[in-house]
C-alpha cells in the first residue's frame, strides 16, 4: 500500500467524487459550524431557491463575532451598542429557527467563539472534514480533522448539500523538534514559523506541523499554532491525534461515548502519516532556539523576537508605509515602547491555560496606569472554569476588565475597540491596518508577553515576570 | 449568473503588496445581513478622512479611476479573513477583474463564485502593469489572455471548472445538487 500523509488519508476518505483534469471534486463535510457574520446571506440563498438545510444534525451555528461582551447588554438590561450586530444576532435566530438548526445563542452556557466550542463539545474530533465561513477554522486541524475556512456562497452549498468542490491542495510540512524553553509558548511557535515561511508562504497548501515540539504541546497550545495557519496563507493546519488528543475528547458531550468511543480511538490511531509518505514541501524549526516573539508590523509575518530590532527596508516602499502607519523607526527596539491597551482572548489564545499564564503574570501587580487591559475568555464554560480557579479575581484585583465570551476586540465588531493611534498588545491573530479599530497599531504575541505589557505599560520580556 | 468572456477597461493600481481584506473591506462593515451596498465602504480606512471626507490622494477618489473596471495590486492580494463581503465590495465599486502575482485561496474562490476574475500573472508583466496605471487592457476568458497596450499577449490560468461555470453562466450549486443520488450512496456507505 503507498504510504500517505495523514491529510492524504482524511482526504481521501471524503470524497464523495474524486476530482478529474475538468471537475474538481466533490468533498463531504462531517460539520459545518456557522456564525451571525458570514451566513445570512447563504439562508438567503436557500429561500430563494426554496432549499433546505440538508443535514441539520452536522450544521451547529453560534454567535460570537459582532456579539457584545459585556454582561448588562446580553442580559437586555441595556440594548447592544452596535445596532447592526444587534440585528444580524436576530437575524441568526430567524435563520436558525426556520431551518432546524442548533444554536447556541446569546443566553447559551455552552456559547463562545465557534473555534473554542466546537473542541470544548466534543464536536471537533480526528479525520473530520470541518467547515465554517471563518478563515480560523484551520484551528481545529489540531485535533487531526481537515478544517478550512469557506466564503458565504459555500456556506450555501454545504447547507443545501453537505458538500464542496474543492481541488485537492499540496501538502506541507512543518516539523519542529527540539524542547520549547521557559516563557516560549505556541504563539512564540507560530509567529516564529509565520515570520520564517511568509504570509503567503502556505498559499494552496495543508501544513501539517510535527516533531517533537508540537507532541509536547497540550491541545491548547497546538490550536494556537493551527489556527494561525492561514495567516502562512494556508489552506489548513493538522498536527496528529494522540493520547493527549483522546484525553481531551473522552467524556466530552458531542463526542462518541461507550463502546462507541472505544472503536473511534482505534481508527482514530491510524490518522498518522505513514513512515516513507512524501510532502511537497518540507521546512525544519528548532523549537529550542525559539524565544517569545512580538510582531512590528501590519501583517503577522513582520516578527521579531521580543528583544530584537525592527528591520530597516528602506527601498521597500510598501515596509516603510506599514511603519509609518505603526509609528515606528527602522532600528528601533521595541522592549519598553510604551502602550495602551492589553487584549487577552480570541480564537487563538482565550483558552483556559492561556487565561492561566496571563493570570500567572499578573497575579498580585496592578495594570500600569493610563492602560486598559481587557481579557475575555473563549468561551461561557472557559469562563466559569476561570472564575472557579480565581482566575477573575486576579484579573479584576490588576485592574483589568473581565468580560463575557466572544471575538471582542480580535476584530472590533461589537464596539470593544482599539483608538486610532494606540499601541495594543494582543494575543489574537491579525494585526492589520485598522484591525481592532480604524487606526489602531496592534503588536501580536503570547498571553505571557500581553499580560507583562499590562504591568509594565511598555512591551516587556515576559520572561522578567514568569518565575 | 451572466456568462463572462471579455473585459475591456483601464487599470487602476494599488501599489502595495499583502493587501489584505480588511483593508478591502474593514469589520465593522460587515454586519450587513445582504450582499449589496458594500461598494461605499470598500477600502474605507485608506480612501476617507475620519470625519468621512475623502481623502483626495487616494487613488479610487480620483476621476482617472471612475469607471475602471480592472484593479492591479501588488503580490499577495486579499490575504487575511474568509469574507466574501471582499469580492462583493469590489463588484459594487465596478471592478471586475483583480490582477496580481499571486492571490489567496479563500479570497481566489470566493471571486470566482461572485464573477471577479482573479488573475495571477508573471512578475515582469506585472511589474511592467504596476509601474503603468490607466492602460487599456483586454481579458479574454475564451483564450485566458490578457492583451496589452504595448501589442503583447501575456496568458494566465484560472482553474478549469470555475472557468467553465463563468464562460457558461453555470451555477456550481445547481452542479452540486445534480449529484445528490451520489452524495446519499456515499452518506449510507459511511453511515
Amino acid at each position: 500500500m503507498t504510504a500517505k500523509t495523514l491529510f492524504e488519508k482524511v482526504w481521501e476518505r471524503h470524497e464523495v467524487v474524486a476530482e478529474t483534469a475538468d471537475t474538481p471534486a466533490i468533498l463531504y463535510i462531517d460539520l459545518h459550524l456557522v456564525h451571525e457574520v458570514t451566513s445570512p446571506q447563504a439562508f438567503s440563498l436557500l429561500r430563494e431557491q426554496n432549499l433546505k438545510v440538508r443535514r441539520t444534525d452536522r450544521t451547529l451555528a453560534t454567535m460570537d463575532h459582532s456579539t457584545p461582551t459585556d454582561a448588562a447588554e446580553i442580559a437586555g438590561r441595556v440594548p447592544i451598542k452596535v445596532k447592526s450586530a444587534a440585528q444580524q444576532i436576530q437575524q441568526l435566530e430567524k435563520n436558525c429557527t426556520e431551518f432546524g438548526v442548533e444554536l447556541l445563542n446569546l443566553h447559551s452556557s455552552q456559547r463562545g467563539i465557534v473555534h473554542v466550542i466546537g473542541p470544548e463539545l466534543g464536536a471537533t474530533q480526528p479525520g473530520k472534514t470541518i467547515v465554517c465561513g471563518d478563515s480560523h477554522t484551520a484551528t481545529h486541524g489540531a485535533f487531526g480533522a481537515l478544517a478550512f475556512g469557506i466564503g458565504t456562497t459555500e456556506v450555501g452549498h454545504v447547507l443545501a448539500t453537505q458538500c464542496l468542490l474543492q481541488r485537492r491542495p499540496k501538502t506541507l510540512a512543518i516539523n519542529v523538534n527540539g524542547k520549547l524553553p521557559a516563557g516560549v509558548t505556541a504563539k512564540d511557535l507560530i509567529l516564529a514559523i509565520i515570520g520564517k515561511i511568509g504570509v503567503a508562504g502556505g498559499t494552496g497548501q495543508v501544513i501539517e506541523y510535527r516533531g517533537s515540539a508540537i507532541e509536547a504541546l497540550s491541545m491548547d497550545g497546538r490550536m494556537t499554532v493551527c489556527n494561525m495557519s492561514i495567516e502562512a496563507g494556508a489552506r489548513a493546519g493538522m498536527i496528529a491525534p494522540d493520547d493527549v488528543t483522546f484525553e481531551y475528547l473522552k467524556g466530552r458531550p458531542k463526542a462518541p461515548q461507550g463502546a462507541a468511543w472505544d472503536k473511534a480511538v482505534a481508527e482514530w490511531r491510524n490518522l498518522r502519516t505513514d513512515s516513507g509518505a512524501k510532502f511537497d514541501r518540507e521546512v525544519h524549526i528548532n523549537g529550542s532556539e525559539l524565544v517569545p516573539m512580538i510582531t512590528y508590523g501590519t501583517h503577522p509575518g513582520m516578527v521579531i523576537p521580543i528583544n530584537g530590532s525592527v528591520p530597516n527596508q528602506p527601498n521597500d516602499a510598501v515596509f516603510m508605509k506599514s511603519l509609518a502607519y505603526m509609528g515606528l523607526q527602522p532600528g528601533e527596539q521595541l522592549l519598553n515602547k510604551p502602550i495602551q491597551v492589553v487584549f487577552i482572548g480570541s480564537c487563538t489564545n482565550a483558552r483556559l491555560s492561556d487565561l492561566e499564564l496571563a493570570a500567572q503574570v499578573m497575579k498580585g501587580k496592578r495594570v500600569a496606569s493610563g492602560v486598559r487591559a481587557l481579557v475575555v475568555p473563549g468561551s461561557q464554560a472557559i469562563k466559569r472554569d476561570a472564575e472557579k480557579l480565581g482566575l477573575d479575581k486576579i484579573f479584576l484585583d490588576a485592574g483589568a476588565e473581565w468580560r463575557e465570551s466572544g471575538c471582542s476586540m480580535c476584530i472590533g465588531m461589537n464596539g470593544d475597540t482599539v483608538a486610532s493611534g494606540q499601541y495594543a498588545v494582543s494575543t489574537s491573530n491579525r494585526n492589520f491596518e485598522g484591525r481592532q479599530g480604524a487606526g489602531s497599531r496592534t503588536l501580536l504575541a503570547s498571553p505571557a508577553t500581553a499580560a507583562a505589557a499590562a504591568i509594565r505599560g511598555c512591551v516587556t520580556d515576559p520572561r522578567e515576570l514568569l518565575n | 449568473m451572466e456568462p463572462i468572456r471579455k473585459i475591456s477597461s483601464k487599470t487602476v493600481v494599488l501599489p502595495y503588496s499583502d493587501i489584505d481584506t480588511d483593508q478591502i473591506i474593514p469589520a465593522r462593515f460587515l454586519t450587513t445581513t445582504s450582499k449589496t451596498g458594500l461598494g461605499q465602504h470598500a477600502f474605507s480606512n485608506w480612501r476617507y478622512n475620519a470625519d468621512g471626507s475623502a481623502k483626495s490622494d487616494f487613488i479610487l477618489n480620483q476621476p482617472a479611476a471612475q469607471g475602471c473596471q480592472i484593479l492591479v495590486a501588488g503580490n499577495n492580494f486579499g490575504c487575511g479573513s474568509s469574507r466574501e463581503h471582499a469580492p462583493w465590495a469590489l463588484l459594487d465599486c465596478g471592478f471586475r477583474a483583480v490582477i496580481s502575482t499571486e492571490i489567496a485561496d479563500i479570497f481566489r474562490s470566493n471571486s470566482l463564485k461572485n464573477g471577479l476574475l482573479p488573475i495571477v500573472i508573471d512578475k515582469d508583466n506585472h511589474t511592467w502593469l504596476m509601474s503603468n496605471p490607466g492602460v487599456q487592457l483586454e481579458i479574454n476568458l475564451e483564450t485566458n489572455s490578457l492583451s496589452l497596450p504595448n501589442g503583447k499577449v501575456v496568458t494566465f490560468s484560472i482553474e478549469g471548472f470555475a472557468r467553465y461555470c463563468l464562460l457558461n453562466g453555470v451555477d456550481e450549486l445547481g452542479y452540486i445538487l445534480k449529484q445528490l443520488d451520489t452524495i446519499k450512496q456515499f452518506e449510507q456507505a459511511h453511515a
